[in-house]
């Protein structure tokens, strides 16, 4: 078990690497100069101006020493949590910009991840239990699973938020208040949360559901279910050992999974303007922002892999083979 | 965001298809022939292809020119209604239909080129190539797709429809490398392919003469899968404006409604069909892979 988690926490620590490494690389070799493209959108037309926000941007990106010592200065910076200034809210630093939005994206993260992944697992078995039930529910299922994200919130805002009026259509909270810790405020939190939440659900339900299916079949068809079957056991129990087997592919489903989600968060966030990671990659691309977003970049990589990394913690606890290697016995 | 858990193409190695010496071809397809996902999910991708084949070619101005009254629900002189701007919406389906065709067809091409070579390649080769490999095709399947293509394209100053399906297709590979690698892997020991390769015949031959054609139904499930993985994909990016400079694509489309606020207007005819289109075709694909498994899978078929 502790080899397990070493050989996983080594990958994770090279995937982290080669992330940096990329994230670094991006702006110093992609076609065009990014300072000069940068500043031609912002359009400056004096020309001594430019030279000089020219020389400044060089100087801060680091572009003016010899490649090696740019990237090293760039891992050294990363772990003084310093990933430059914004240029958009100059002269904040980027990781603080970041650190206030991260709590509204994990906040809608989390519960759809959570509630879609336990939903759509009992839904999915749910559906294995006829042909006439896995007919209609399989097809919703892959349409659910097709809805680009921001389709879906955009529907969901259409419906519910403009033509409806029952959710605000926009922001974290009202424009009127101020953030504190009182009901009202929190109530108010929960509205404007609530409509992003449910599209992002909304779509994630039908992947799971569609995973779990198919794996409740693949195991009823098992040996063991047969063998159970010969023997006389009652459905509900042969049901209920299929349904534990086929978790163990979902959570591996969930990690695999977990970079569309994060996606769809954060497309979803834009429909809505939602003050999380999602709108602040939009409004740092619209302001030319780019170490903002390389900053995102950053952080969302980390969440990543941190959430990875729980849910290889989950598995080890719950998958009784890697606890038999932990405890020493025969593998 | 090709990969549905457990999807078809996503099956355990387990469930790996026997390799069929002669399959019978008239019995497949007879059984296409009775699967009502399989015969569905292909008629609705095929009319959306000829729509975006044929459509543009009825569509005398281009989708982006101004040539109607603004803001005008559907009629019979303009069949989706126009923008604010008073572009007609149907021009700009047709249109944005054809690019997203485009779009998933080299996006979903590129990524099955690169995961399958992998794949083949790690599954076939074992031992040090496959440990290599197996880490690079996992470094990229932790890494957020769309984050990663964010932050590139938005380096890009002049983007186009191939720039963004060739980056969709380098990043989206890794879920089918690993799918085909499990399947390569349990074919490789195969009697035959022993044969082949005690015969001193190349790797390549062998991975191409051998154990390619035993598993083709598997590879056309994930080029559908990786199709619409490239779509789903490439809209996201449009949506949040890095989508093809001067084009017009159904992301593009939802991303201008969005920005001149369609939804508080109450346009809905300039948000719903692009979505829609996005959602039908993906589903359909979706649904008639479902359909092809069971096709080619008898095991599924008594279901």
């Amino acid at each position: 078990m502790w080899r397990y988690m070493g050989r996983k926490l080594g990958f994770y620590g090279l995937t982290f690497v080669i992330a940096v490494t990329i994230n670094w690389m991006i702006p110093r070799f992609m076609p065009g100069d990014p300072v000069r493209s940068m500043l031609n959108r912002a359009s400056i037309s004096d020309p001594e101006a430019l030279e000089r926000m020219t020389t400044y941007y060089n100087e801060v990106f680091g572009l003016d020493t010899p490649l090696h010592q740019q990237y090293f200065a760039f891992w050294a910076g990363l772990f003084r949590g310093d990933l430059g200034v914004s240029v958009w809210l100059y002269p904040e630093p980027v990781t603080d910009i970041i650190l206030r939005h991260v709590p509204y994206t994990l906040g809608l993260l989390i519960p759809a991840i959570v509630l879609s992944w336990i939903v759509g697992n009992h839904f999915g078995a749910f559906a294995a239990r006829g042909k006439v039930l896995d007919n209609t529910l399989l097809p919703v299922g892959y349409v659910l699973t097709a809805t680009p994200y921001m389709w879906m919130a955009l529907l969901l805002l259409w419906a519910l938020g403009v033509m409806g009026g029952f959710f605000p259509t926009a922001g974290g909270y009202g424009f009127a208040l101020t953030p504190s810790w009182s009901w009202p405020f929190f109530l108010n939190l929960v509205t404007h949360w609530f409509l992003p939440f449910l599209s992002m659900f909304i779509v994630g339900l039908g992947g799971w559901a569609i995973g779990m299916r198919n794996m409740i079949i693949y195991e009823l068809e098992a040996d063991y279910s047969n063998y159970l079957q010969a023997l006389g056991a009652p459905r509900r129990l042969i049901r209920r050992y299929a349904f534990r087997n086929a978790m163990l592919p979902q959570i591996t489903g969930l990690a695999v999974q977990l970079g569309t989600i994060i996606a769809g968060a954060l497309l979803t966030e834009i429909v809505f303007t939602y003050p999380g990671l999602g709108t602040l990659i939009l409004r740092s691309l619209n302001n030319n922002d780019l170490f903002l977003l390389q900053g995102i970049f950053l952080f969302v990589v980390i969440g990543v892999l941190i959430a990875n990394f729980i849910i290889d913690i989950i598995y080890v606890l719950v998958d009784p083979r890697t606890r038999v290697q932990m405890t020493g016995g025969s593998s | 965001m090709s990969n549905i858990p457990g999807a078809p193409g996503a099956v355990d190695p387990a469930t790996a298809p026997e390799p069929v010496g002669e399959r019978k071809v008239s019995e497949t397809l007879h059984f296409a022939r009775r699967n009502p996902k399989l015969l569905i999910g292909s008629g609705i991708v095929l009319g959306l292809l000829l729509l975006g084949l044929i459509g543009p070619l009825f569509v005398t101005e281009g989708p982006n020119v101004y040539i109607g009254p603004q803001s005008q629900p559907p009629s019979s002189e303009y069949w989706m209604g126009t923008t604010s701007f008073g572009q007609d919406i149907w021009a700009q389906f047709v249109h944005g239909l054809r690019s997203t065709f485009i779009t998933g067809a080299l996006g979903g091409g590129i990524a099955f080129v690169v995961g399958t070579t992998v794949g083949f390649v790690a599954g076939y080769k074992g031992g040090l190539v496959d440990e290599i490999l197996n880490m690079l095709t996992n470094v990229v399947l932790v890494l957020p797709a769309l984050v990663v293509l964010i932050v590139a394209v938005a380096y890009l100053d002049v983007r186009g429809l191939v720039v963004q399906a060739l980056f969709i297709g380098l990043t989206s590979w890794p879920w089918a490398a690993r799918a085909v690698r499990s399947q390569a892997l349990s074919l490789a020991t195969r009697d035959y392919v022993d044969l082949a390769r005690l015969s001193g015949r190349r790797t390549w031959r062998i991975i191409t003469t051998e154990i390619a054609p035993n598993m083709s139904s598997y590879l056309v499930m994930s080029f559908i899968l990786l199709f619409g993985g490239a779509v789903l994909i490439a809209a996201g990016l449009d949506f949040i404006g890095l989508g093809p400079t001067g084009g017009v694509s159904l992301g593009l489309m939802l991303e201008s409604a969005v920005q001149w606020s369609a939804l508080q207007l109450g346009m809905w005819w300039w948000f719903i069909p692009p979505g829609a289109a996005i959602t039908l075709l993906v589903g359909s694909m979706y649904i008639l892979n479902v359909g092809l498994d069971e096709v080619f899978n008898p095991k599924l078929r008594e279901l």
